[in-house]
């Protein structure tokens, strides 16, 4: 099936969110719709899935006009989404979550009516009569079968893992017979591992001739997977590249100047030990061990990358540094235990902590920028003289802020929820950083975000580092592991696997994430060994052999 | 950045500086959270905008008017003369709407001279008669509203810090036993027994809440379960207390009412002797600017507020998120006290089996309606004395042809309306906005 979008335009009030966007997709490729967040990219989405109704423009597809009023008429014209938060029941099951809206159904010895809209081989006309489980069951796994999208039918959705549940959501869609679908920013919330399996499933979904429009803002990741390339942005398409179009190429289309891909700075000058953390032990949720005994030091004036896939005890262990969780063992900053202190006494002994999710724990929403800019801070002077707050002190160290990191908000009373994620994000770092800190804990720090805003993320975590701060950098995100640490440290299931360099080849520090390194970096026991080198330890490693670095093209087209 | 596909016109293309939000926040009630909130944006072209798009407090009053007319509506029907007319409505159409006319606004201007103003006590007042009679509907109302809005007061507190307070009740039953049991049982000079009394009815019904919040905070109880049961508890030691010579129970009687308590425990008058308005209102205004000032300009009040937004984000930024439960349900139950303590000192009346009344209940309707702000409360709480006193006067006026019952019918419509944004926008052709206040009333039963 072949799609065409021709000039289509949306404005929301004054602001031209889409501006006489052409785009096809040709049967069986993969498009990639490349932008910065806020660019226009998920209304253009919105307007093809009938979500959004487009002032000017038409939508084709075979050559013929279609009129896309509704997620109905997009479904029926073939046109699939997967949106970036999933829409499932999590209390159903994978079977019963698939098959909601259009569920099999027996009826009492009547012959099955195969009429209306939703109508396809796979399923029956939604109408009274007992639920088929069985035929909703066997349907999920015939699709799972043949795109090798491995799911548990009878699995409740709140008990898979983000990645499994986005599988969920594209069988939905294949089950309603998709011939194209759209992924609304698909690896926002996976893991490595999972993005490959996920490029993986996309790959046997375009060899069965489907097509799909990936929507991304992940350079590697279009590169990686599509077919072609179109850059949006400010709501026009600006570029229609190949996917072996050049990184920097890329990035400045999408940004409209240049820009730069891994922050510059200089080599680390580690003086004293800010942080140490011993034999220190996290329970997770059902009473496991999420973190089990580590011990790390980190030094003032040098950044410590906690590299890992998602889940392997990372977002317990920085809860816990902050309090937010119980945990055994030692945390002494500057000298003093911290162990037994507060989340509040811990902030004021000099903690800046960006957490791993923004939108749940670093901002709330529904308040102005201004007073997202005190959250932790609102009791301390200037903003507070005993219990009375002082509002002006707060708006004018707001209207500051806003200003020396540039978020753009069209004003300090804006709802903090309004702004686009790369703009909360750096509203949660301009309070974390504008004040003297000792330490600075950042969790996955530009998750989500776009490549200006991670630029500037980067910049000023870097700018803390030389500023004397001993900074812990929690990320997935390998390129970010290697733009910012001074030194790695690699968690696999909840322990420290190894302490390695920045110059470790990527091969060995994903070997290490995988869990093999568990016994491979006992084996170099000199300079990676469990037994905790400390920084200058690290220091002495000798550069980088030339075969173990690799060129990030290379890692592309794998 | 989150996409979620409404299938509303807002479906929030996140450009950075996107207006539209500031026109409807400045639009909204005066009274809006934050400290650094400023006052001068109203201009015109933003009123107007706020009303297009129906703020929040547009809705409110189309809300009243709306239920306005569908009472209305009620009164015909229980009129036997417009009924009549109206069955003979095609022989004579001028005379059945005639009929409707004055039947609908009879009782609503009863209502208004009742409650609120009535013109003929100005044309007496300007040939010699009391002046103090022109104030006696406001005065009425106000001692009416007196108890809603801190009972009212007591539901808001507690929803800005995200939780929800059932409770109302039972705290003010903790409040009146004391109130009274203070009241009757010392001897104190004037003023002294008063504040003692009052500051009693306070700790008795803080207590109660105190006690809410450290079962949330230290169990993880829902705070919705435990009041309501509480509630219980409360009504049966009340009865238990008043049915026991030793305990509350007035002396030579066998019915369940306390004694009367001391004249110097009463508070005084304001406008009159009962049913007009006393120090209770001054308590009441007092609380209510109180309680606004805690919330827009403390750090507590910013601790409740965030707790309430966002639990998470608070306990991240280093709030202590139970303290702030536990604490705001003492504040909430000490004015649901503070509420008894306007009934027992301030009427004249003795704390009977029954005396609670609906004053917990209204005050969750009083805390809705007013979208639980300070402000709101009280605007609210007068809304729902001037609808009780008007009704009383109604039924009087049109000799029960429209019973007093029309007013809780009024109530009902009107929480009713306002609890269903989408309805009065569609009715009144406004458009959308993005959040209205009682989508978060209803977020806020998540706890």
């Amino acid at each position: 099936m072949k799609l065409e979008l021709r000039g289509i335009t949306k404005r929301f009030g004054s602001l031209v969110a889409n501006d006489h966007i052409d785009l096809v997709v040709q049967p069986g490729k993969i498009v990639a719709l490349l932008g910065e967040n806020g660019a226009g990219k998920t209304t253009l989405m919105n307007v093809l899935y009938g979500l959004v109704q487009p002032d000017e423009g038409e939508i084709l597809v075979n050559d013929e006009p279609v009129h896309i009023r509704s997620p109905k008429d997009a479904i029926s014209a073939g046109v699939g989404m997967v949106h970036q938060h999933f829409m499932l029941v999590p209390v159903f099951t994978v079977a019963e979550n698939v098959t909601l809206g259009a569920e099999p159904v027996r009826r009492f010895g009547l012959p099955e009516l195969n009429l209306g809209p939703l109508h396809s081989p796979r399923l029956s006309v939604p109408s009274p009569g007992l639920l088929d489980r069985r035929r909703a069951r066997a349907s999920v796994e015939e699709l799972s079968q043949r795109f090798g999208l491995r799911v548990d039918p009878d699995a409740y959705v709140e008990d898979l893992p983000v990645g499994v549940q986005q599988r969920v959501e594209i069988i939905k869609a294949l089950l309603r017979d998709a011939s194209i679908l759209i992924l609304d920013e698909p690896t926002a919330v996976l893991t490595p591992g999972e993005t490959e399996d996920l490029f993986q499933i996309m790959g046997q979904l375009r060899d069965s001739g489907r097509s799909i429009v990936f929507i991304s803002h992940k350079l590697k990741e279009v590169q990686a997977i599509a077919d072609s390339i179109t850059v949006i942005r400010r709501g026009k398409v600006v570029a229609e590249r190949p996917p072996s179009t050049s990184d920097a190429e890329l990035a400045a289309l999408m940004v409209g100047r240049s820009v730069q891909l891994r922050v510059s700075k200089e080599t680390a000058r580690p003086a004293g030990v800010v942080l140490a953390v011993s034999d220190f032990s996290v329970p997770g949720e059902h009473g496991e061990l999420a973190v089990q005994s580590i011990s790390f030091d980190v030094r003032a004036g040098e950044i410590l990358g906690i590299a890992g896939v998602q889940g392997n005890g990372q977002t317990e262990l920085c809860e816990a540094l902050m309090g937010l969780r119980p945990s055994t063992g030692s945390i002494v900053l500057d000298g003093t235990d911290i162990s037994a202190a507060s989340t509040r006494d811990r902030l004021r002994a000099g903690i800046g902590y960006i957490p791993e999710d923004r939108q749940e724990d670093g901002l709330v929403g529904g308040f102005s920028v201004a007073d997202n800019l005190i959250l932790d801070v609102y009791d301390r002077p200037p903003y507070a003289a005993g219990i009375a707050m002082k509002p002006d002190a707060v708006r004018k160290a707001a209207l500051h802020l806003v200003n020396e990191y540039d978020v753009r908000t069209s004003s300090v009373l804006t709802a903090a929820g309004t702004l686009s994620g790369g703009n909360q994000q750096k509203v949660v770092v301009a309070r974390e950083l504008s004040r003297p800190n000792k330490l600075m804990l950042a969790s996955q720090p530009t998750r989500g975000l776009d490549v200006g805003s991670i630029e500037f993320v980067h910049s000023e975590i870097v700018k803390q580092r030389d500023r004397g701060v001993a900074v812990v950098i929690v990320s997935s995100e390998l390129d970010e592991i290697y733009a910012l640490s001074d030194r790695i440290a690699v968690m696999y299931e909840g322990k420290i696997v190894g302490f390695c360099s920045p110059d470790v080849a990527e091969q060995e520090l994903g070997l290490l994430m995988a869990g093999a390194g568990a016994g491979a970096a006992e084996q170099r026991g000199d300079d990676a060994g469990p037994h905790l080198p400390t920084a200058d330890e690290i220091l002495e490693i000798p550069g980088p052999s030339a075969d173990h670095a690799q060129p990030p093209a290379e890692e592309a087209e794998k | 950045m989150s996409d979620i596909p409404v299938a509303g016109p807002e479906p929030a293309p996140a450009a950075p500086g996107t207006p539209a939000t500031p026109a409807t926040e400045a639009g909204g009630p005066a009274e809006t959270p934050g400290p650094a909130t400023s006052r001068s944006r109203l201009t015109g072209a933003v009123l107007i905008q706020a009303i297009t798009h129906g703020s929040s407090t547009v809705i409110t009053i189309l809300a009243i008017f709306l239920a306005l007319v569908v009472g209305g509506v009620l009164i015909v029907f229980s009129d036997p003369v417009v009924t009549r007319a109206w069955s003979s409505f095609f022989a004579n159409p001028g005379y059945a709407l005639a009929q409707t006319w004055d039947a609908v606004s009879f009782a609503y201007s009863q209502m208004f001279e009742g409650a609120i103003l009535n013109p003929a006590t100005i044309s007496a007042a300007a040939h010699g008669g009391s002046i103090a009679a022109i104030f006696y509907p406001l005065s009425s109302t106000c001692a009416q509203a007196t108890p809603l809005i801190l009972t009212g007061l007591s539901v808001a507190i507690a929803f800005r810090a995200g939780l929800f307070n059932i409770g109302a009740a039972g705290q003010w039953v903790g409040g009146a036993i004391v109130a009274t049991w203070l009241g009757f049982g010392l001897s104190l000079p004037p003023v002294i027994h008063i504040i003692v009394c009052v500051l009693g009815a306070f700790v008795g019904g803080a207590v109660i809440g105190w006690f809410v919040g450290l079962l949330k905070a230290k169990t993880g109880a829902h705070e919705v379960i435990v009041t309501i049961m509480l509630n219980y508890v409360m009504y049966d030691l009340l009865q238990y207390l008043l049915s026991h010579q030793s305990m509350l129970q007035q002396p030579h009687q066998t019915n369940q009412v306390a004694p009367f308590i001391a004249d110097n425990a009463n508070l005084g008058h304001v406008g009159g002797p009962p049913p007009q308005a006393g120090v209770g209102f001054l308590i009441a205004v007092a609380a209510a600017l109180g309680v606004a000032w805690l919330l827009s300009r403390t750090t507590t009040g910013f601790q409740f507020r965030t707790v309430g937004a966002s639990p998470s984000a608070a306990r991240t930024a280093g709030i202590k998120v139970e303290r702030s439960w536990i604490l705001v349900m003492l504040l909430a139950g000490g004015l649901a006290g503070l509420s008894a303590a306007t009934v027992i000192q301030g009427t004249g009346t003795q704390l009977t089996f029954n005396s609670y009344g609906t004053y917990g209940p209204d005050g969750i309707t009083v805390a809705l309606l007013g979208r639980a702000k300070p402000l709101g409360v009280v605007l609210a709480g007068l809304l729902f004395g001037a609808l009780h006193v008007g009704g009383t006067f109604v039924e009087a006026a049109t000799l029960g042809q429209v019973p007093a019952d029309i007013v809780q019918v009024l109530e009902g419509l009107i929480v009713l309306f306002v609890a269903a944004p989408a309805l009065i926008r569609a009715v009144f052709r406004l458009r959308a906005t993005a959040g209205t206040g009682m989508e978060a009333a209803a977020k806020g039963w998540n706890g």
